[in-house]
C-alpha cells in the first residue's frame, strides 16, 4: 500500500475520477479527509483554555499569529479520550465557511497515509440509526479490505457555537 | 513651460471637493433673509478655484460651467441680486452637478451631457432673470477667465506688442516714452522692457537704443489706432502687433518674470525712465493675474491615489518622538560600547526610556489613521435639507461628538450605511408636521447624529423622535411576507431585528427616498463587516434609536493580565478601577449566594473568575487568599476574584472569530511573549455571564 502510494505520487499526477485523501486513526477506526483540505501536520502542543465551551474543544494555539482552535476528534465522535503523548497530531485543516476561510487544528491519533480514492469507490454512509452519528461523514471507501470513513471537513468546522449564526443568518 | 499636468490632477481633484464641500455646506447655511456676506465670499471664491484649477488643467467644460454659478455668486456677492431660496437650489443643484462632472473627469468617463446642459440652463434662466445687472459681471469674469473665451472678444480685450526698435531710434527724434503715454491714453497699458541688448558701461553709446519693450494693452482698441502711433517709427523697429488672450498674456508675463530677474542689475544703470514703473508693475501682475500659476505651485504635496490628510500637528508629535528614540538609541549603545556592571542602572534606565518611547511612537503612528467622525456626519445636513423639503417634513439635525477619532477604513466604510440609517429615519421615523402636533409634539422633527467612544467601542447612534417601530405591525408583516411563521415567538429585540431582513418594508408606499426594503440588510452586513453590531432601540410613538457599535480597528490594547489557575487572562488597563485584597468583614451575601462586598461606599458584586470559567487549577478560592480586581465597564462595576495580578503590557489584539467563535465573557485573544494565546476579557460580559 505504501508503495502504491509513493510510486503514484512520483508519477505526480492523481487518475482522473480518483480523489486524494490523508488518512488518520482514532483508535481502531480509520478516517480520511480530502488532502486539499489539509494545511499541515504538527505534534500536539499545549492550549490555551476557552471557558464554558464543550469538552471535545480543547482551546486555541497561537498558529504563526493566528488564533486557531483545537478540537479533539475522539472526544467530538464520542470516543474514549486517550492520554496525549509526543505522538499525538495535530491535523490543520482549512475549509471555507459562509465565504470566510477557516482554519482548524484536529488531535487525532495518527496520521497514516496519502490515498488515492477513486470516485466511484466511494460509498454514501449507511444509516447506522441513532446510535452513531454521521453528520460529519461524507461516505465511506474501502481501501486494502479496509473501511475508511471520509469526513466532510466543511461540517466538522462548523463548531456547535456557530450554528447559531448560521441559523440568524438562516433568518434573513 | 514642460511641465506634465497630469501629476497635478489628483491634487485639483482633491481641493475641488474640498471646494464643492465648503460650498455645499455655505449654500446651506445660507440665511435667507439675513444674508452674511462672508459666506457668500466662501461660496465665492471656491468656485473661483475650482474655475481658474479647471482652467488650468484644460477642463474647458467644468470652467464653462462654474463661470455661470460665479458669475451668479458674483452678482449675489455685490448686493446686485437677492438672494433667494430658488437661486441657492439651483446652485446646489450645480454643485451636485459639478461634482458628478469632476468624478467623471477623473475616472476618465463621459460626461453627462444631457445633465450638464439642464443645470446650465437652470442656471442661466436664474441669471438672465435679472440681466440689468449682466453686462459688468460678464466683464469681470472674462478677465479672470482663462483660455475659454479666446476666440469672439479679441477686440475688446487688448493687444500684445513687441516694440523691438533699431539702435538709430533715438537718433531720427522718436521718443518710445512719448509713444507708450500715447497708448496708455487709449487704455490700461503695461509695459515691460527687456534690457538683455544693453552692453555693459564701457560699451555704451548713450545715443543709441538698446532696449526693446514687450507691451500689453487693454481694453476696447481699434487696430488703426495703435499704427498710427506706431507710424512713425514702423521703420525703425521691429513691430508686431497681435491680439491679446489669456494665454499670451500668461506667457508673456512668465517669459518677462524670467528675463526680470537677469535684467534687474542692468536696470539700475539705465537712464530709461520706465524701467521703475516697469519693475513695479510686474511684480503687481505677478500677484493678480497670474493666479491659477500660483495656486499650481503649491500643489505638489501630495500624489497617491489614496491619500489621507493628517494634521501638521499629529507629524511633528512623531517626528519630536523619532528624535527621542534616535537619542535613547544612542544612549543605550553608549552604554554598550563600554559595558561593566556599574551601568546596569543606566543600562535600565535607557531601556524604560526606550519602552516608553516605542509606546508613544506607536499610539502617534496609529493616530495618524484617525480621522474624526465629521468627516462623514458633515454630508447629513444636506440630506437632512433636501428631504425635509422633498417630504415636506420639518426637521432639526443635530450633530452630536463630530470629534470623535476612528479609523479611516470606519470613516469610508460607515457612511453608506449611516446614510441608509438616517434616511430612514427621516422618510419613516418623523411624522408630517400635522401629525406630530396632533400627538402632542413639537412641528419639528429632530433627528440627532452622535459619536462616542464607550469601552473599546465606537458608538454611532442616529436617534429620532419619530414615531418609532411598531413590533405588532412589524410582526404582521413578516408573517405576511412570509419571512416568519404565525406562531414564531419572538422577543421585542428579535422584532426589531426583522427589518433587517432582506425584502422586508414597513413603509406603507414606498417612496423614492427609502422603501425598498434592500437597505437595512445591507447596512447590517456593512456594519458587519466592521465587525460591528447594529442594536435597535425604539418606543412606539416616542422614537427610536439605532447604535452601531464598531471595534476600535486600533490593534493594540493595554492591558493588564491576571493569573487564574494555570490560565492567564487580560483585562483592559482602561476598565480596571483598582485592585483590593479584601477582609472578611468586607463580605456580604445575598440570599445566600450572590456574593458583594463593600468597597468604601458602594456595594459590588463578586465574579469569581475560576468559577465562571471554571478554571480546576485556581489556587484561590477563599476571598481572603486571591484579590479583586474591581472593573467597570458599560456602566457596570464589579469585582474580579482572582488568583494574582501579573503584570502590565501592550498586547496585540487578535481576532477569536475569524477562525473560531464569539465566546461569552471574552472579546478577543492576544499571543503572549511565550507564544501562548491569552483571552483579552470582556467586562460586561462577564457580568452578564456571572447573572446567568
Amino acid at each position: 500500500m505504501e508503495q502504491n502510494t509513493s510510486s503514484e505520487e512520483i508519477e505526480a499526477k492523481v487518475p482522473e475520477n480518483s480523489v486524494q485523501f490523508l488518512s488518520f486513526t482514532l483508535g481502531d477506526e480509520e478516517y480520511g479527509v480530502t488532502i486539499l483540505s489539509v494545511q499541515e501536520i504538527r505534534s500536539w502542543e499545549p492550549v490555551s483554555k476557552i471557558p464554558n465551551v464543550p469538552n471535545y474543544e480543547k482551546g486555541v494555539v497561537n498558529l504563526r499569529g493566528a488564533i486557531v482552535p483545537i478540537i479533539d476528534l475522539r472526544e467530538r465522535f464520542n470516543l474514549e479520550h486517550s492520554e496525549y503523548t509526543n505522538l499525538t497530531v495535530v491535523v490543520v485543516l482549512q475549509a471555507v465557511c459562509r465565504g470566510k476561510n477557516r482554519t482548524m487544528g484536529v488531535v487525532v491519533d495518527s496520521v497514516s497515509n496519502v490515498m488515492n480514492i477513486q470516485k466511484e469507490n466511494i460509498q454514501s454512509a449507511p444509516d447506522f440509526g441513532t446510535k452513531v452519528s454521521t453528520e460529519f461523514i461524507n461516505g465511506i471507501a474501502s481501501v486494502d479490505n479496509r473501511m475508511v470513513m471520509l469526513l466532510d471537513v466543511e461540517k466538522l468546522l462548523k463548531l456547535d457555537g456557530l450554528e447559531e449564526d448560521e441559523t440568524e443568518e438562516d433568518d434573513e | 513651460m514642460s511641465i506634465d499636468m497630469a501629476q497635478f490632477h489628483q491634487v485639483f481633484f482633491e481641493e475641488s471637493f474640498e471646494g464643492l464641500a465648503v460650498m455645499e455646506s455655505g449654500l446651506l447655511n445660507l440665511d435667507m433673509g439675513d444674508v452674511d456676506s462672508e459666506e457668500i465670499n466662501t461660496i465665492f471664491r471656491a468656485a473661483h478655484s475650482i474655475k481658474g484649477g479647471s482652467g488650468t488643467f484644460g477642463f474647458n467644460a467644468v470652467a464653462d460651467f462654474t463661470h455661470l454659478m460665479e458669475t451668479l455668486l458674483d452678482e449675489m456677492r455685490d448686493g446686485r441680486r437677492q438672494v433667494t431660496q430658488p437661486a441657492v437650489d439651483v446652485l446646489l443643484g450645480s454643485v451636485d452637478c459639478l461634482t458628478e462632472m469632476l468624478t467623471a473627469i477623473q475616472a476618465e468617463d463621459e460626461l453627462d451631457e444631457g445633465s450638464v446642459n439642464n443645470h446650465k440652463k437652470a442656471l442661466e434662466v436664474e441669471l438672465n432673470g435679472e440681466s440689468a445687472t449682466e453686462a459688468p459681471v460678464e466683464v469681470a469674469a472674462v478677465i479672470s477667465e482663462p483660455i475659454v473665451t479666446e476666440s469672439n472678444d479679441d477686440s475688446e480685450r487688448g493687444w500684445k506688442i513687441a516694440f523691438c526698435p533699431h539702435t538709430d531710434l533715438l537718433k531720427t527724434g522718436n521718443d518710445p516714452v512719448r509713444m507708450f503715454r500715447e497708448l496708455a491714453e487709449l487704455g490700461d497699458l503695461d509695459v515691460f522692457v527687456d534690457m538683455q541688448g544693453v552692453p555693459s558701461l564701457v560699451d555704451l553709446n548713450p545715443e543709441d537704443c538698446h532696449l526693446s519693450w514687450t507691451l500689453l494693452l487693454k481694453g476696447d482698441i481699434e487696430r488703426s489706432d495703435i499704427d498710427d502711433i506706431f507710424d512713425w517709427v514702423e521703420d525703425e523697429c521691429d513691430l508686431s502687433i497681435l491680439p491679446l488672450t489669456e494665454e499670451v498674456e500668461l506667457e508673456t508675463i512668465i517669459e518677462i518674470a524670467e528675463a526680470e530677474v537677469e535684467a534687474e542689475a542692468a536696470a539700475k544703470t539705465t537712464p530709461v525712465e520706465s524701467v521703475k514703473v516697469v519693475a513695479s508693475e510686474t511684480v503687481k501682475t505677478d500677484s493678480t493675474e497670474t493666479k491659477p500659476a500660483s495656486t499650481k505651485a503649491k500643489k505638489p504635496k501630495a500624489a497617491a491615489s489614496s491619500s489621507i490628510r493628517v494634521d501638521t500637528s499629529k507629524i511633528d508629535t512623531l517626528i519630536n518622538m523619532v528624535g527621542e528614540l534616535v537619542i535613547t538609541q544612542s544612549m543605550l549603545s553608549l552604554v554598550g560600547e563600554h559595558f561593566s556592571i556599574d551601568k546596569v542602572d543606566q543600562l535600565k534606565t535607557g531601556l524604560i526610556q526606550l519602552e516608553r518611547h516605542t509606546r508613544e511612537l506607536q499610539e502617534s503612528v496609529m493616530n495618524i489613521r484617525m480621522m474624526p467622525i465629521s468627516f462623514v456626519f458633515s454630508r447629513f445636513p444636506r440630506l437632512a435639507h433636501d428631504l425635509s423639503s422633498k417630504l415636506d417634513k420639518k426637521i432639526e439635525l443635530k450633530l452630536v461628538g463630530e470629534h470623535t477619532e476612528v479609523d479611516k477604513t470606519v470613516v469610508e466604510l460607515i457612511s453608506d450605511p449611516l446614510v441608509h440609517l438616517v434616511r430612514n429615519s427621516l422618510d419613516h421615523g418623523i411624522e408630517m408636521p400635522a401629525d406630530r402636533v396632533a400627538a402632542g409634539k413639537p412641528e419639528t422633527g429632530t433627528v440627532t447624529l452622535e459619536a462616542y467612544h464607550r469601552g473599546g467601542n465606537i458608538v454611532i447612534e442616529v436617534k429620532d423622535d419619530g414615531k418609532g417601530l411598531d413590533k405588532e405591525s412589524l410582526r404582521k408583516k413578516a408573517v405576511e411576507k412570509g419571512l416568519i411563521e404565525e406562531s414564531t415567538i419572538l422577543t421585542d429585540k428579535q422584532t426589531y431585528e426583522l427589518i433587517f431582513m432582506a425584502g422586508f418594508s414597513t413603509a406603507e408606499q414606498l417612496t423614492d427616498v427609502s422603501g425598498r426594503g434592500v437597505g437595512m440588510d445591507v447596512v447590517r452586513r456593512n456594519i458587519q463587516a466592521l465587525g460591528g453590531t447594529i442594536e435597535i432601540i425604539s418606543e412606539l410613538g416616542v422614537g427610536s434609536t439605532m447604535a452601531i457599535h464598531l471595534p476600535l480597528t486600533l490593534a493594540i490594547l493595554d492591558g493588564q493580565s491576571i493569573a487564574v489557575g494555570d490560565a492567564t487572562y487580560i483585562v483592559p488597563l482602561g476598565s480596571i478601577v483598582e485592585s483590593v485584597k479584601i477582609t472578611d468583614d468586607m463580605v456580604n451575601r445575598v440570599a445566600g449566594k450572590g456574593e458583594t462586598f463593600r468597597l468604601r461606599n458602594e456595594y459590588l458584586p463578586i465574579v469569581r473568575m475560576h468559577e465562571i470559567f471554571h478554571v480546576e487549577s485556581a489556587k484561590a478560592t477563599n476571598l481572603m487568599e486571591g484579590l479583586l480586581v474591581v472593573v467597570e465597564g458599560q456602566g457596570v462595576r464589579c469585582g474580579l476574584f482572582v488568583d494574582d495580578l501579573l503584570g502590565q503590557q501592550q498586547v496585540v489584539i487578535k481576532s477569536l472569530e475569524a477562525n473560531y467563535r464569539r465566546v461569552e465573557g471574552v472579546s478577543s485573544a492576544t499571543i503572549l511573549g511565550d507564544g501562548s494565546v491569552a483571552l483579552i476579557l470582556d467586562i460586561p460580559g462577564l457580568v452578564r455571564l456571572s447573572n446567568q
